[in-house]
Order: structure tokens, then C-alpha cells, then sequence
């Protein structure tokens, strides 16, 4: 991967502040702490669990949407950020697991029973479910560790799931509600362009400097 | 929470209470209605509204008044939830008419204050339970509906009551959307024996004041056994009609809303269990609690359904 961005792209390389990893883990958590702190203090609304809930849900999709821009942002911008990428996966993992305990915990009252019906039963549920069971491994293997281990061919492979999650997570988004809504439809969109993006740059001029490079 | 203080209003800009009250009996008792609508302040304040207490009332806490008027489904003004408490203080409340018409011998359009002043109102607190599986408590104020389908006097092929709401884009953003998210007119519709069902009110009021708008101001329907969307907002028209009348949340998606619509934990809404409720305002970590059978009323309107297989009738 530390060839990559040498084979993508033309013309000037823009320079990308070299900022600790860490800050982006502190500042990836801050809408989470945010949400807490409105939610225990009263002041999210008549429904807090709900609030919650869609807040956690909406920064885990955003966060999964931002590491997919990481890529296009490279080949077509020659804009590296690949240094952070595991970490906004990471915490996009994070928020999906913050979504799905405040759903388990608060909105189920810790039913595991009535949430597994759910589970298994509401097809909403089941998708969003699926996404996160999905990230699991992804987040387990997001260690230089396990890269070394599986080897990056097989890791990259793997972490291809999550094209599939993140069209699992707009897609559950869509769902929830009643009628179709604005909001979940411009997610989806930004998400079939960025997975629309992987699949026409291979045909785009962006091929043949991929081979040329290779 | 953005909340906007008026630092430039004060007391003196406040009509006193009683001066309010004084003016809405005049208002009321005044034969010229045209005058008395153009009298009353358009969208006008919340004013007292007294209401004789009445045994249907549960003992149940009511939910709390900033709950009742900021968590609110009413897609005339966006499908968000603070959507209507954000948009519907444009809403032109006064004058309002209502049409009564279709099987009846006494049709007729009245201005509200002419249709509402046959009826004593009475406080009814009832809980409240949305298909979207969360309750509230709300201390309506109204009058049975039945009493105004009687003062219509119904012919005897009526077999349904059928409700409409007000369409005005002009006021009611949700309506002029570039993406709907219903067919406007809302409407909604009962059989005339759930109609006639003491339970079933036209609200005017609640919390001891006349309706907020984005609870369905001047007048709504409210039936308690049923789930809260069949409770029809500002409504402009009631017909008497022979077959079932055509529903909003039936049009928009039938295999998900049926024409009953009746609270019943034992028939799930495709995508979320009925079993359970979370009760708004109970707090972050108060869970579910049960949905009782038609919420709670099954003692008084079971009968209406006996012999129906609520499935099949949902």
C-alpha cells in the first residue's frame, strides 16, 4: 500500500498535514460524547433512546462513507490520507457498535429475546444486523499484525466487505422510517458513487496508468 | 435545544388571562360568527379552555406539555418529529370552517365557533399509542364525536364516517414539499359504530388550553383504542358515507396499515413487534412497557370487533 498513491494520478501532489492518529480517534469520538452528554442531560429531545440511537447510526454511516472517499480522494486528487484510514474505520466501527448497544440496552430494555425476534424477524433490523456482523472481522484484522499474518493480499481481499456494509448500512437507513425520506436517499446516492466509483475507474483513464506503473 | 428567549416582550404585552377568557365568551356567545372570526388573532395563542372532568379519563401521569407539543407526527409540516412545532405557527387557525355533508339530513358548513358551541367540553385523558410502538398520556380536551354525527342527523344508508384535513401549501410546508411524503389531503376514515363510540372525541383542547397547532389545531380527531395516526388533524370536512372511505397511511402503503388500525400487541407492524412501547418522557433507561390489547380499552370496544379476525382486519 505505501506504493500506491506513486501510481495513481498526475500533476501536483497536495500536501496533507502530518497529523497524530490519535487526534483523529479524539475527534472521531467527539459527536459520540456530544449525543451522551444531550441525551443524559435531557436535552435531545422528547425521545432521547431514539435521538441516540439515529445520531449514533448517522455518524457511523458518515464515518463508513469517509473511509470510502479515502481511494477517489488518491486517484483523483492525489489527496493521501491513507495514513488515517484505519482509524476512521475503526471508529466508524465503533459508532456502529455504540448504535447497536443503545438499541439492545436502552430501546430493548436488554430483551435479548425480543431483540433477536427483531433480529431476525424485521428485515430492517436483519440488514442492519448483517452490516455490523460484517465489520466485525474487519475491525478485528485492523492491526499490522494481522496484515502480516494473513498476508496483504488475502487482508485486502477481506476488507472488501465493507462495499458491502456500508450498502447494507444505507440501505437500513432507508427502511426505518415510514415513508421514503430525503435524508437516507442522499446517503445512498453518495454511497452508490462511491462504490460506483470502484467499479468505472478501472475503465476510466485511471486503467491504463494503473498498468503503465504496475 | 435551541431555546429563544423574547428579551424585548414584557408583562405588558401578556392579554391577561381573564380579559382572554372574557373575550372567547363573548366571542362564543355572539351571534355574528364572521365578526367573532375576525376578531380572534390569527394563529392564535394557546387560550385556557375548561373542561368538565369525565370517568373515561385514565389515571395514568400525563405526559408533560412540552413532550405532547414538540414530539409530533404531522407530515403537513415535515416528517420529522419537531417538525410541526417548528412550522405550524403559520398555520391560519381562525377563520376555520367545517363541512359536514354526504348521508346526513342536516348538512351544512360551519365556522368553528358555530360547530363547537352545541357541546359541552370535557377533559379526557387518554394514552396514546403511535404505530411507530411509543405512547404518551395526553389530557385531551373535546366532546364525543357521536353527538355531532347525531346533531347531523345520519340517514340510514350511512355506514362510515369520513374525515379530511385542511389542504393549504401556502402554510403547510410538508403539502408544497418537491417530494411528499403522502397524497394530500390526509384523510382518514371510522365505521359509524367506532364513530358513535364514547370513547371516540373531536379534540379542541389540551393541558387546560385550546390546541396547539402542531397537535392538530382547531379540531382533531381522537380515538384511543386506536393506533395515533387514524387520529385525523385539523379537520375540515366529516362525511357520512356508505362504503369504506379511502385512508392516507392505507393509500401510502396497504400492507403495512390497514382501515382498523386498532392497538393490538399480538399482530406486529411488518417492521417492528407491537408487543412492547417505550413511554415518552419515562426517561433514558426506562425500557418498554406492554401494549395492552386496544391500548389499554378492550373492555369498552372489544364488542365492536367480535367475530372480526383482527389479522386479516388489521
Amino acid at each position: 500500500m505505501s506504493t500506491a498513491s506513486a501510481r495513481t494520478g498526475s500533476g501536483p501532489r497536495f500536501a496533507v498535514p502530518n497529523i497524530p492518529r490519535i487526534l483523529v480517534y479524539v475527534a472521531g469520538l467527539l459527536p459520540a460524547a456530544w449525543l451522551f452528554y444531550l441525551a443524559f442531560t435531557d436535552q435531545i429531545g422528547a425521545d432521547p433512546v431514539a435521538q441516540l440511537e439515529w445520531g449514533l447510526g448517522l455518524w457511523a454511516l458518515r464515518l463508513l462513507i469517509a473511509t470510502l472517499c479515502i481511494t477517489p480522494l488518491r486517484q483523483l486528487f492525489r489527496i493521501n490520507l491513507l495514513r488515517y484510514r484505519r482509524a476512521v474505520g475503526l471508529l466508524s466501527f465503533y459508532y456502529v457498535l455504540m448504535h447497536l448497544s443503545v438499541w439492545v440496552v436502552l430501546d430493548r430494555g436488554l430483551d435479548l429475546h425480543a431483540a433477536l425476534t427483531d433480529i431476525l424477524r424485521r428485515p430492517y433490523i436483519t440488514i442492519g444486523m448483517a452490516a455490523f456482523v460484517i465489520l466485525v472481522p474487519l475491525a478485528i484484522t485492523s492491526n499490522n499484525w494481522s496484515i502480516r499474518e494473513m498476508g496483504g493480499k488475502a487482508w485486502a481481499k477481506l476488507h472488501k466487505l465493507v462495499y458491502a456494509a456500508v450498502a447494507l448500512g444505507a440501505l437500513h437507513f432507508i427502511m426505518i422510517k415510514k415513508v421514503w425520506l430525503v435524508e437516507p436517499l442522499v446517503y445512498a446516492t453518495i454511497v452508490l458513487m462511491v462504490l460506483g466509483f470502484r467499479l468505472a475507474w478501472p475503465y476510466t483513464g485511471g486503467r491504463k496508468k494503473a498498468r503503465k506503473t504496475a | 435545544m435551541l431555546i429563544r428567549n423574547a428579551p424585548d416582550l414584557t408583562e405588558a404585552h401578556v392579554t391577561p388571562r381573564e380579559a382572554y377568557l372574557d373575550r372567547r365568551r363573548f366571542l362564543i356567545g355572539s351571534a355574528g360568527a364572521a365578526l367573532g372570526a375576525a376578531l380572534l388573532p390569527a394563529a392564535a395563542a394557546a387560550a385556557p379552555l375548561a373542561g368538565i372532568k369525565s370517568p373515561y379519563s385514565t389515571t395514568d401521569k400525563p405526559s408533560s406539555l412540552s413532550d405532547i407539543t414538540t414530539y409530533n407526527n404531522f407530515y403537513e409540516f415535515g416528517t420529522d418529529k419537531a417538525d410541526p412545532a417548528a412550522y405550524a405557527g403559520k398555520l391560519t387557525l381562525s377563520p376555520w370552517s367545517v363541512k359536514v355533508d354526504g348521508l346526513v339530513n342536516k348538512p351544512g358548513t360551519f365556522a368553528l365557533e358555530d360547530f363547537v358551541k352545541h357541546y359541552a367540553i370535557e377533559e379526557r385523558i387518554y394514552r396514546h399509542r403511535c404505530v411507530e410502538a411509543w405512547s404518551m398520556v395526553i389530557p385531551w380536551l373535546g366532546f364525543p364525536l357521536s353527538e355531532v354525527i347525531k346533531r347531523a342527523d345520519p340517514q340510514g344508508s350511512a355506514k362510515y364516517v369520513a374525515f379530511e384535513t385542511l389542504v393549504r401549501p401556502s402554510e403547510m410546508p410538508g403539502q408544497s414539499a418537491f417530494f411528499p411524503a403522502l397524497t394530500w389531503p390526509y384523510v382518514e376514515g371510522l365505521r359509524l359504530d367506532e364513530a358513535m363510540h364514547p370513547l371516540a372525541i373531536l379534540a379542541t383542547g389540551l393541558y387546560g388550553e385550546t390546541l396547539p397547532a402542531q397537535n392538530g389545531a382547531p379540531l382533531r380527531l381522537v380515538v384511543p383504542w386506536k393506533y395515533g395516526f387514524k387520529g385525523i388533524k385539523s379537520i375540515v370536512r366529516i362525511s357520512l358515507v356508505e362504503k369504506q372511505p379511502a385512508t392516507s397511511w392505507n393509500m401510502e402503503n396497504a400492507q403495512e396499515y390497514g382501515f382498523y388500525s386498532n392497538v393490538n400487541p399480538q399482530v406486529d407492524h411488518p417492521r417492528w413487534s407491537q408487543a412492547t412501547e417505550r413511554r415518552i418522557g419515562a426517561g433514558l433507561f426506562a425500557g418498554r412497557q406492554k401494549t395492552l390489547m386496544f391500548n389499554g380499552y378492550a373492555d369498552q370496544v372489544a364488542q365492536l370487533y367480535s367475530g372480526m379476525d383482527l389479522r386479516a382486519n388489521f
